[in-house]
């Protein structure tokens, strides 16, 4: 595959490997990893292990370590746990929802986002976890007939939560491992030894018989229509911890959209900051192209376009409602203690992303890559402005209180990029990270006769 | 009778094409001569070859809406009954408030029609997929192949019409 571009219409998609070419030059990103591979997984992994170290002072001396400060409860952790979540939205997005609308674009991109999916919404269920301070009895929020005989509070949409978060994992996790099967299988034709093994025994007898394909084509096709209102549900659930509660700042009806767009946005950015240097790391260029970046940054501009809007809108309905306490959250929002992150947020969302509208740098990877970054940190920001700026001014001026971030919040925030970085890393070496038989399905094949059907 | 069938290879003519068109002549030839189980090899799914092979719908939507109904009785259920096993009021809702039950509700659906539809599949190739039949690493990668299950006497016609139609490869499969 290759991009042309068109001077009207940009880049577009010219497919010019065969069928063969495609299963080579994937199966090739299997083989040995280079150094800067390695050095990119060792560093996810020392991340890790500081997330790791810190988690376990966490448990032996409790949350006191963290920066909670009253009335602010929720704070980094639960701010790095929506992020997270939000970062798992733009893989079902590419996955599922453009396979119903049949995106050509789709195809080279999917695997690599659906896998970030998993390895994020992974992420992010450690996150109530860690919140609530005593981990090993993290299981009560599970509805199991308990010894005092109680039930969960299935009214709290913190145990909605528990459910989306928990489908969606499940969900997303099946999409991939269902997805990767016929792959899986054309990997195993075309490697030796033990990886051979291996691999064989993960493609669970694929052989892509006319009856296995008839099965599989339904299948994908129902779990693409399941996963795509579970995409939309999942981070309105999210919204709804607490657009649900009456805390100023909070409590919006926009909310559910709002969060939907914005985990969108924040996952697309993700896709652009681990792409660009995985095709050039896994030397496949040729297959992620132009075009692709191009489809995805018109993606990015749409929904960094729709939070613009929702942005607006917070401001001018804290305004227009009359409500003191809202006028004064939105108002410290921007001017109050933690104004920079106020800003931050404002900054790197909607504005960044409107740099999009610029052909020239939907397709310089360069700017791409650093919008991507900036999109990261904003959206990373606006969860910690909605849930700390909130919580630290509400209805009681005397209690108002600003958090101050300890050693052991930081410690695990790098720790959750040290583990999703080490899974995805992990995974792109080890299964084809570009979806070959869906490749292949958009390549025709030769004829006798010549022509297309 | 099963492990019978799992440990017998299936005797009769493996063919390789290159060519789409090819395969498919081949198909439908074999298949106006009374072929009905075929099996045939791709790297990845192809309407012609479907059509030619005239396959019914899969049955896996049948487990999709089964299992997806019964994660909606079941988040129903669950959620209800639990809110009267222990009578709380909570928020000033009803005991059973079906309106935040819906959430938990459509999750199970999710979550249940997903399995479902994975387990189906998994049912429909592997539990009742045809077994012994022969294969070849080139049908994952560039290449179509159709296996022609027969016996001795159909030998030599099954492998003229395949090499007529314009197969690159038949190997003939032993029991």
């Amino acid at each position: 595959m290759a991009a042309v571009t068109h001077p009207s219409t940009g880049p577009q998609l010219e497919i010019t490997q065969t069928h063969a070419d495609v299963t080579r030059d994937v199966v090739a990103t299997l083989e040995r990893p280079s150094r800067g591979y390695l050095l990119l997984l060792f560093s996810a992994v020392g991340l890790f292990l500081v997330g790791l170290t810190t988690f376990g002072i966490l448990v032996k001396d409790g949350l006191g370590h963290a920066g909670y400060t009253p009335p602010v409860f929720w704070s980094v952790y639960i701010t790095t746990f929506v992020f997270w979540v939000g970062i798992g939205h733009a893989g079902t997005l590419i996955s599922a929802i453009l396979f119903l609308f049949r995106s050509p674009w789709r195809t080279a991109v999917y695997r690599s986002t659906e896998a970030m999916t998993v390895f994020a919404v992974m992420t992010a269920g450690l996150f109530p976890i860690i919140h609530i301070g005593r981990q090993w009895i993290f299981y009560w929020l599970l509805p199991y007939p308990n010894q005092r005989y109680l039930w969960p509070n299935f009214k709290s949409p913190l145990l909605w939560d528990v459910f989306a978060i928990g489908t969606y994992l499940t969900v997303s996790t099946t999409f991939l491992v269902f997805g990767l099967i016929p792959d899986v299988a054309a990997v195993r034709d075309k490697v030796t030894g033990w990886r051979k093994a291996i691999y064989e025994m993960a493609s669970v007898g694929w052989q892509g018989t006319d009856n296995q394909w008839r099965h599989y084509n339904r299948a994908y096709l129902y779990l693409a229509a399941l996963a795509t209102p579970l995409v939309l549900s999942v981070h309105s659930v999210v919204s709804w911890d607490f657009a649900s509660a009456i805390v100023p700042g909070w409590h919006g009806t926009i909310f559910a959209p709002y969060f939907v767009a914005g985990a969108i946005y924040s996952g697309l950015g993700m896709v652009l900051t681990l792409i660009i240097p995985l095709r050039r790391a896994l030397r496949i260029e040729h297959m992620i192209t132009e075009y692709h970046f191009d489809n995805l940054a018109k993606l990015t501009l749409f929904t960094g376009s729709i939070l613009f809007y929702a942005y607006a809108m917070e401001y001018f309905i804290a305004w227009y409602s009359g409500n003191i306490f809202e006028q004064t959250t939105f108002f410290r929002r921007a001017f109050g203690p933690q104004w920079w992150a106020g800003w931050t947020m404002i900054v790197c969302n909607p504005f960044v992303s409107q740099l999009l509208w610029f052909r020239k740098i939907r397709t310089n990877l360069t700017a791409l890559f650093v919008i991507s970054i900036f999109v990261n940190i904003g959206m990373w920001f606006e969860r910690y402005v909605i849930i700390v700026s909130s919580l630290s001014n509400d209805y009681l001026p005397w209690a108002w209180g600003q958090l101050n971030p300890t050693w052991a919040d930081w410690g695990i925030l790098a720790g959750s990029f040290g583990w999703f970085g080490m899974w995805f890393l992990l995974f792109a070496k080890n299964f084809p990270i570009v979806a070959i038989q869906e490749i292949k399905e958009m390549i025709p094949m030769p004829r006798l006769r010549g022509g297309h059907h | 009778m099963a492990r019978a069938r799992r440990s017998r290879k299936v005797p009769g003519i493996l063919a390789a094409f290159t060519h789409l068109d090819a395969a498919v002549d081949a198909i439908r030839a074999l298949r106006a001569r009374g072929h009905r189980d075929l099996v045939v090899y791709t790297a990845s799914p192809n309407h012609e070859i479907e059509e030619a092979l005239d396959h019914g719908v899969s049955p896996v939507r049948l487990f999709t809406l089964i299992g997806g109904l019964t994660g909606c009785a079941a988040g129903f259920g669950m959620t209800i009954w639990m809110s009267y096993d222990w009578p709380t009021l909570v928020g000033g809702k009803t005991i059973a408030s079906i309106p935040p039950y819906v959430v938990i509700a459509f999750e199970l659906t999710i979550l249940l029609g997903s399995l479902s539809t994975v387990a189906a599949v998994g049912l429909f190739s592997v539990l009742f997929g045809k077994r012994g039949v022969a294969y070849d690493p080139k049908f994952s990668d560039d290449m179509i192949g159709v296996f022609v299950p027969a016996r001795p006497e159909q030998v030599g016609a099954t492998e003229d019409l395949l090499k007529a139609a314009g197969a690159v490869e038949v190997r003939h499969e032993a029991a």
